[in-house]
């Protein structure tokens, strides 16, 4: 069903009666936290369903196994599946950032292969960009991918890669020429999870969760078809990756089916969380409430406004960084307002109870400050190549990255 | 505000902003010193006749818009004029017609009042302050007592009422025993006494009226006495201007702050090469883009009159209120000592937006007002 005339009210229309005919209800849905093995299992039989009914990869192209239609016919969709259990775990990194970029810069064969199979349900993809040794200097990176014949054998290690424990393909950013400035001597690697010699561990947080993943890569030896992009040119792999994050935790990307974000520690709900609490008539509650309220709306406000400003090219590719940098603030507000509003209870709550998930949500309050690269250097992307504010001193900037000085931590 | 903007609003805005520069340039705002008395009243009707007054009224009532979204015209224009800060009585006459449109039909006639408004032969502003009070509309003090002969008798005060010594016509908001009404009143009435008070926006002047037995006809009501839809939708229509306007002015003075970031220097390098400062910038730039993204969200629930509009312009007024008062703060602080000046435009700014963000109901008002229509 893939008739590029079929009006947007029709294809709304059609995926209300067929979503509701064949995908269960959230209500009834099994409350699987994101870090459950058995959430993954689930996420690829519902992107079998969507799949099987031709609302699978909405944006992705027709010869990749989308539909190829506008982002309205997506928005269409994630509206009328508002109540619906969707595979929400699929869309960051899997769809949004890594097929997307498959998309920009894969191989015709990579394309056909793996965007094809994720839409299908059958294959999920992951990141490996960061390093223990370095947070912000992404292109500082130490793993590194030496030529054995016409084979790469890769040692060093990730950290930080989302969802890795339930993916089938990380893209890997390794470096192949030390003698290069850091940038240039980089390629990235669409790497099995399940290759010999990759140990993958996963990272307890602070609340508990453990949604991260860290990998010690081990001789891990891949052939040339999993070079994404060109050899020594991964940086220029890595940008669309950036691009692609920035612009999905911000909340703006077309390839995400389905609002809302994976159970992993859900948000607790602000205005039952204070009726529960006994506190609505207190003026200073009621005034927290409603700047949650003003600052959750005013974001989905901006990444609208930003998304069609880039769509429609009134503003640069570099203003998806603004929602971005905005969405860490929000996360921060709205934490601070749980925390405010909850009272007492934030600290002491009986097991199970909805409060009990304010103090351990707050635990992770920087965590939109933090992923997807930190707010700081959001603030610098948006001075620099949106403002074209001089850029900042480089002590690492033309030298080859073998004689660069580098911490000890 | 909007991204893409027709020929036709693009002309109607371009000659709005020849037309304020050309009269009110910053300098003759600046030059009014605090004593402000207003604005012209020629240029006003001159003024109206570019149709700043007739974009919500439909065409039956002499009005007619630019794009046939009136409230996105008037937000449009808003936004323009406070990126040069005109004075008139924009906010003040377009928030009385939004309420005398709204209860058009299910009260008094006042078409001519209406007509007389959108040709700028008439002022109107929207008495609904009071001495000592915060924003509470629907509870004034002032009453409204029915005469045994028909018509009512007013008694007692409003103040913080724009343009009050210019207007012709007053809104007033009054307690009857069928609830709160509002009221059309000549201030030439007798009984009426208008002193003016000190404001801090030097582009636009306020004052304090007294109602002293001031008798009305019953044709002086608009709608009906408990009927508070035209009070909310002049409230909606207040703060789309609010916010479009002040987003004008954050804009015009982003950029001046950008610009001198850099062209100074200090230990030989250009300010704007400092993380400490480009991170400010990039925060302000964040907001301003936000602000913008919300008073256009506000601005299209109002034309829509849609059931999200109470609660889309509360949202606005509460962020935008907020952090065009940090923005402007911030740019004077990069400005260092030369941005609190007399002579320097950053004040002029800071006072609308300092004035804006006080009036029609604080942000904070407005976040309980959110906090209420979320259920709490």
């Amino acid at each position: 069903m893939t008739d590029t005339t079929e009006s947007i009210e029709s294809f709304r229309a059609r995926a209300r009666a067929w979503l509701a005919d064949n995908m269960p209800r959230l209500a009834d849905a099994a409350r699987l936290s994101g870090d459950d093995p058995a959430h993954w299992e689930r996420a690829r039989e519902l992107q079998r369903k969507l799949h099987a009914g031709g609302f699978a990869g909405i944006c992705f192209p027709e010869e990749y196994g989308g539909l190829g239609l506008p982002y309205a016919y997506q928005q269409a969709f994630s509206e009328e599946a508002e109540g619906y259990e969707m595979p929400i775990v699929l869309n960051i990194p899997s769809f949004s950032i890594c097929c997307a970029t498959l998309l920009d810069v894969g191989s015709e064969e990579q394309k056909r292969e793996h965007i094809g199979a994720a839409i299908r349900g059958e294959e999920v993809l992951c990141q490996f960009l960061s390093e223990p040794s370095g947070g912000s200097d992404l292109a500082g990176l130490i793993t590194r991918a030496e030529r054995d014949g016409e084979n790469w054998v890769i040692n060093g290690a990730k950290i930080w890669s989302t969802f890795a424990y339930g993916a089938d393909y990380g893209l890997c950013l390794a470096r192949t020429d030390p003698e290069k400035p850091k940038h240039d001597g980089l390629t990235m690697f669409l790497m099995p999870t399940r290759a010999p010699g990759l140990t993958m561990n996963r990272i307890r947080m602070s609340d508990g969760t453990d949604e991260f993943c860290e990998e010690f890569f081990d001789n891990v030896v891949l052939g040339p078809e999993h070079v994404v992009g060109r050899v020594n040119d991964g940086w220029t792999v890595a940008s669309r990756q950036l691009y692609h994050e920035r612009t999905a935790v911000g909340g703006g990307s077309i390839y995400t089916s389905g609002y809302g974000q994976p159970p992993t520690r859900s948000r607790p709900d602000i205005v039952d969380l204070v009726r529960r609490a006994g506190r609505a008539a207190d003026p200073d509650v009621r005034r927290t409430v409603g700047e949650a309220i003003v600052m959750s709306t005013v974001h989905e406000q901006l990444v609208e406004r930003v998304s069609a400003g880039i769509e429609g090219g009134h503003l640069p590719p570099a203003a998806a960084s603004v929602p971005r940098l905005f969405h860490a603030e929000e996360t921060e507000a709205h934490a601070d307002a749980l925390v405010r509003a909850a009272g007492a209870s934030a600290a002491v709550a009986s097991a199970g109870n909805a409060f009990e998930d304010v103090g351990l949500h707050y635990l992770c309050r920087q965590a939109g400050s933090l992923g997807g690269g930190s707010s700081e250097m959001a603030r610098n992307l948006i001075s620099e190549r949106l403002l074209g504010m001089p850029r900042e001193q480089a002590a690492d900037r033309g030298i080859p990255f073998n004689q660069i000085k580098r911490g000890t931590r | 505000m909007e991204f893409e903007l027709s020929s036709d609003q693009k002309l109607f805005l371009a000659t709005a902003r020849d037309f304020l520069e050309k009269d009110y340039p910053l300098d003759r705002i600046r030059r009014t010193g605090e004593e402000t008395t207003g604005f012209d009243r020629d240029w006003w009707a001159r003024a109206a006749e570019l149709g700043w007054t007739a974009l919500l009224v439909p065409e039956e009532l002499g009005g007619g818009s630019i794009s046939g979204n009136g409230v996105r015209d008037l937000a449009l224009l808003a936004e323009e004029l406070g990126t040069g800060l005109a004075p008139g009585a924009l906010l003040a006459t377009n928030a009385v017609l939004a309420g005398l449109v709204a209860a058009h039909g299910t009260g008094p006639d006042h078409t001519a009042e209406i007509e007389a408004l959108v040709a700028g032969e008439s002022i109107a502003s929207w008495a609904v302050y009071e001495p000592e009070g915060q924003w509470d509309p629907l509870a004034p003090a002032l009453t409204a007592s029915p005469l045994d002969g028909g018509g009512f008798r007013l008694e007692g005060a409003k103040d913080r009422v724009e343009a009050a010594g210019q207007a012709d016509l007053l809104l007033v908001t009054a307690a009857t025993p069928d609830g709160t009404a509002q009221f059309l009143v000549p201030a030439g009435a007798d009984g009426v006494t208008v002193e003016p008070q000190r404001s801090l926006d030097l582009a636009r002047a306020f004052g304090a009226v007294r109602f002293d037995g001031v008798r009305v006809a019953e044709s002086a009501l608009v709608g009906r006495p408990g009927d508070d839809r035209a009070v909310e939708r002049q409230l909606q229509v207040a703060l789309v201007v609010q916010c479009a306007e002040v987003c004008g002015g954050l804009v015009r003075m982003f950029d001046a702050t950008l610009r001198w970031a850099f062209d100074r220097y200090a230990f030989g390098r250009p300010i704007a090469s400092y993380q400490a400062l480009k991170h400010r910038f990039a925060d302000k730039r964040t907001w301003i883009e936000a602000c913008q993204a919300t008073t256009s969200a506000a601005a299209a629930a109002v034309q829509e009159e849609s059931a999200d509009a109470a609660r889309l312009v509360s949202v606005a007024k509460a962020f935008v209120g907020d952090r065009s008062l940090a923005v402007l703060q911030d740019c004077v602080q990069i400005h260092g000592g030369i941005g609190v000046t007399w002579e320097h435009d950053l004040h002029l700014f800071l006072r609308r937006a300092t004035a804006d963000h006080s009036l029609y109901g604080t942000p904070d008002e407005h976040r309980r007002r959110v906090a209420g229509l979320a259920g709490l």
